[in-house]
């Protein structure tokens, strides 16, 4: 059924690792995005990645060194103006400023058109040999922290209030998870690119919420969507040279329509049989 | 005198005749920019601008595609985008999920079809023209096209002015005064598309949005006067653009020698400061109220 | 956890001389406060009495100028766990992936690291406590499509599976209906005195308080009054507190904090600042 390439490849064989790995942070960290209402992290922190990743091409050195390094500092910068006071338009002028130096050390890079694509939209080589190694140790240590910092981090998510009246630091707690953002992204970004790592991101979350509630459903329906929608996006990539983002972001958007509808229709069911609510 | 000029601009850039039609593009489109972002802020729509620019880019890699001038490209898709939005996006806030899903759809049909451009037309050089904009590589017949847009454009938001005003400001009061607030909503959105896709032209998809908010919300924090800040806006927009033009110039004689720093690039940052400053400069007039105020304690 | 009939005399809860000075301004003055086990309290004051300043004091977010609180018996080191604390409000999303029951059960270990291990333990406690606050019928529903009364309850399970001594509620009526208001009250009163654990209860308004209220703390200005509910509300003592001649009025059994003696209106009565107690002067 499938060429033989597909499996067997040894860029295909880093793209099915680096994409399994991206997949399964993404979901996780997807979900206290989404709980802590913060999808404008989502979408400006991998932007702010671009950046670094774009002067490290420039620099000719490993271009996740450069994405980690600016989108962390990103996330912390978006935590740190976010809780001083609610100012979207300064962090979203310093994210497009961002960008545009990402467009600076593009266009002074001479493979700049290759460069900025692979980086913008995600490129199925997008994990070369020496990424793989670092890709696994950074997803490695997000999902540990994100481990350790669970139940505070869900607590404080909720009510900010409680978490600090039972002790929790919450200012920690809420920066050291803008740093696994930032990680988060720094790795997504050369498979699915800047600009629709956001959809790995909120996708699939926002799909599990519409078909159940409890956290722990969500979190294993979400993992079920992420991974698969990678999947799918590696084996259409391969086939057809198109970008990944491309797919990631048509997936994502059928599997929340299907979502949609399945809620529509349960909610019909349930008018017609009232003595099944709740 | 001479040679401070020649430090200032680099030679030819007064013989230029891409820079001229730059610096005029460019400074009218600034100056609409502005004019509409103290709107944009007001009303809270900058996420909305943003997204039209997305949907907007993907309509010029259409037209890329097509081998039609991506101008027409962006306006279709703007235009369309902005009633969608009207229409649809009525019900859904700025929060739900559903917009980010909407967006990132846009996002990814504009990858497949700059990828598509890099791969059948040989543009190697489209996603950075689309996404990060060239003002010096305007076509010269779009000249007229974009004079007439910023022109049909001022016009328009000078004869909605005022009810326009009343409408962002308290909808509900300029319903009971008559105002037709729908009808409002959806002209200045259509209006904001034309503005976002002229920027897009100038500065690229990506980009376009830090014209449009930076110096209007520059602005706000300068003065309280709705007229003062729709100048001070379009004055800061025009300054960014000028300067951003002249460094760009300047900059195809900077390391590594022979290749010019993008002009998109330069007005971001010029953005970002002229905004950080006029934030510090109102910061210190409200601790001197601040201080006023304790005493009394 | 101390058996608290043991230590009938010891206080719970003692605030010594608190004063705390934000810049040059004074938040709250010399503030003495003591709450023993099984106590309902009603802690009670306008907008910018220093409610909010007091309730970051006790639970330890904000460290007074000066003064001392002692939290538990002297023997008690961790104050923050002898305190279950309910907030105001929760800020919650209608489609937040959060049961009410995972709400409560990060009441039993939402400050512990590490993601939670499956424990029948854990889920007994979280149900019996579900059915304690009676909210068990909604448990599996989302909060944040929860009504402000129902979430109220959640939050009131959350505070009590800590083991408190002390359930803090900050403003617990501020958005319930009058029904609801009710139901809070008298379901914390019940369990209070069934778990001898002390309750605070911050309002603005001590009217549907009254019936249940063993002592009350009048805040005003940042100054702070405690003591049984006749002696406190007496004009002669609040006019003292506020500096400003006030009067109590006692209408059919509810009580008004009314501002001024009408000099100026010849003695006819200024309806305009004779209205709820929280909005003297």
């Amino acid at each position: 059924m499938f060429s033989s390439g597909l499996f067997t490849e040894t860029f295909m064989v880093h793209a099915w690792m680096g994409g399994t790995m991206v997949a399964v942070l993404c979901a996780l960290v997807g979900f206290f995005v989404v709980m802590r209402d913060s999808a404008f992290v989502a979408h400006t922190v991998p932007q702010a990645g671009f950046a670094g990743g774009a002067g490290a091409v420039f620099l000719n050195v490993n271009p996740l060194y450069g994405l980690s390094v600016f989108a962390v500092g990103g996330a912390l910068l978006i935590g740190y103006l976010g809780t001083r006071e609610r100012n979207d338009v300064a962090t979203a002028l310093i994210l497009v400023a961002a960008l545009g130096t990402g467009a600076l050390f593009l266009g002074l890079t001479n493979k700049y058109a290759t460069g900025a694509y692979a980086l913008l939209f995600g490129q199925l080589v997008g994990v070369s040999s020496e990424q793989i190694v670092t890709t696994a140790i950074l997803s490695l240590i997000c999902l540990l922290a994100l481990a350790f910092l669970y139940r505070p981090l869900l607590l404080a998510s909720v009510s900010k209030e409680i978490a600090q009246s039972r002790g929790i630091p919450v200012r920690w707690v809420e920066m050291c998870f803008m740093v696994i953002v930032g990680l988060t992204a720094a790795i997504t970004v050369p498979v699915v690119g800047a600009l629709l790592c956001f959809s790995l991101l909120i996708g699939p979350t926002a799909v599990s919420i519409l078909l159940t509630s409890s956290s722990e459903k969500v979190m294993a329906l979400s993992l079920l969507f992420s991974v698969l929608t990678v999947w799918l996006s590696l084996i259409l990539g391969y086939y057809s040279g198109w970008p990944i983002g491309f797919f990631v972001s048509i997936i994502g958007a059928i599997l929340y329509l299907a979502a949609r509808s399945i809620k529509l229709f349960r909610y019909k069911t349930r008018a017609l049989f009232p003595h099944h609510a709740r | 005198m001479t040679r401070l000029g020649e430090l200032l601009f680099a030679p030819g850039f007064f013989q230029s005749a891409e820079v001229t039609r730059a610096l005029l593009l460019g400074s009218m489109v600034a100056a609409i920019s502005g004019l509409m972002g103290v709107f944009v802020v007001i009303r809270g729509q900058a996420f909305i601008a943003h997204a039209l620019a997305d949907f907007g880019g993907a309509g010029a890699a259409v037209a890329f595609l097509v081998r039609i001038n991506p101008v027409w490209g962006f306006l279709t898709f703007g235009v369309l985008a902005a009633t969608g939005v009207e229409f649809l996006g009525k019900r859904a806030g700025e929060r739900d999920l559903s917009t980010g899903i909407v967006l990132s759809v846009a996002l990814g049909v504009e990858s497949l079809f700059l990828y598509l451009d890099t791969h059948y037309t040989g543009h190697a050089g489209a996603p950075m023209l689309i996404l990060f904009g060239s003002i010096f590589l305007v076509a010269p017949f779009t000249v007229p096209i974009i004079m007439a847009l910023t022109v049909t454009t001022g016009v328009t938001l000078d004869l909605i002015y005022r009810p326009l005003l009343l409408s962002s400001i308290d909808p509900e009061l300029a319903r009971i005064r008559g105002v037709p607030v729908q009808a409002m909503s959806l002209i200045f959105v259509i209006l904001l598309s034309l503005v976002v896709e002229e920027g897009s032209l100038m500065m690229g998809a990506l980009l376009s949005i830090s014209l449009l908010i930076g110096p209007a919300a520059a602005a706000t924090h300068l003065t309280h006067r709705m007229g003062w800040a729709m100048l001070w806006s379009a004055l800061l927009g025009i300054t960014a653009m000028w300067m951003g033009i002249v460094l760009a110039y300047d900059s195809f004689y900077w390391p590594p020698a022979g290749r010019g720093w993008p002009v998109s690039f330069f007005i971001c940052v010029l953005v970002l400061l002229f905004y950080l400053l006029a934030r510090l400069s109102s910061q210190r007039s409200q601790v001197k109220v601040r201080v006023a105020r304790k005493c009394d304690a | 956890m101390m058996d608290w009939a043991a230590g009938k005399d010891d206080p719970v809860l003692a605030l010594d001389n608190i004063s705390v000075q934000f810049d040059k301004r004074c938040v709250l003055k010399n503030v003495n406060i003591r709450v023993y086990p099984g106590e309902f309290i009603g802690l009670i004051g306008s907008n910018g009495a220093g409610k909010s300043t007091l309730l970051k004091v006790i639970l330890g977010l904000l460290s007074p100028t000066q003064g001392t609180v002692q939290v538990g018996g002297p023997a008690d080191g961790k104050g923050e766990r002898l305190m279950g604390y309910v907030p105001q409000k929760l800020f919650l999303a209608p489609d937040i992936p959060l049961r009410g029951r995972d709400l409560v059960a990060l009441g039993l270990d939402g400050h512990r690291w590490g993601i939670p291990l499956f424990s029948k333990e854990r889920k007994r406690r979280v149900s019996e406590i579900l059915e304690a606050v009676d909210a068990a019928r909604y448990a599996d529903a989302p909060v944040g499509q929860l009504s402000g009364g129902e979430q109220q309850r959640l939050l009131i399970a959350q505070a009590l599976l800590t083991d408190p001594q002390i359930l803090l509620l900050d403003e617990p009526l501020s958005n319930l209906d009058i029904k609801s208001a009710y139901e809070v009250i008298q379901l914390v009163s019940r369990i209070g005195r069934e778990k001898g654990i002390a309750v605070i209860l911050v309002a603005h308004d001590m009217n549907p308080l009254l019936g249940v209220m063993d002592r009350v703390v009048y805040l005003a200005d940042g100054k702070a009054l405690m003591g049984q509910i006749p002696d406190v509300f007496r004009s002669d003592v609040l006019s003292d507190l506020y500096g400003y001649p006030v009067e109590v009025l006692n209408v059919q059994g509810r009580i008004m904090v009314v501002g001024g003696r009408n000099f100026e209106n010849n003695g006819y009565p200024r309806e305009a600042i004779c209205c709820e107690s929280n909005e003297v002067l």
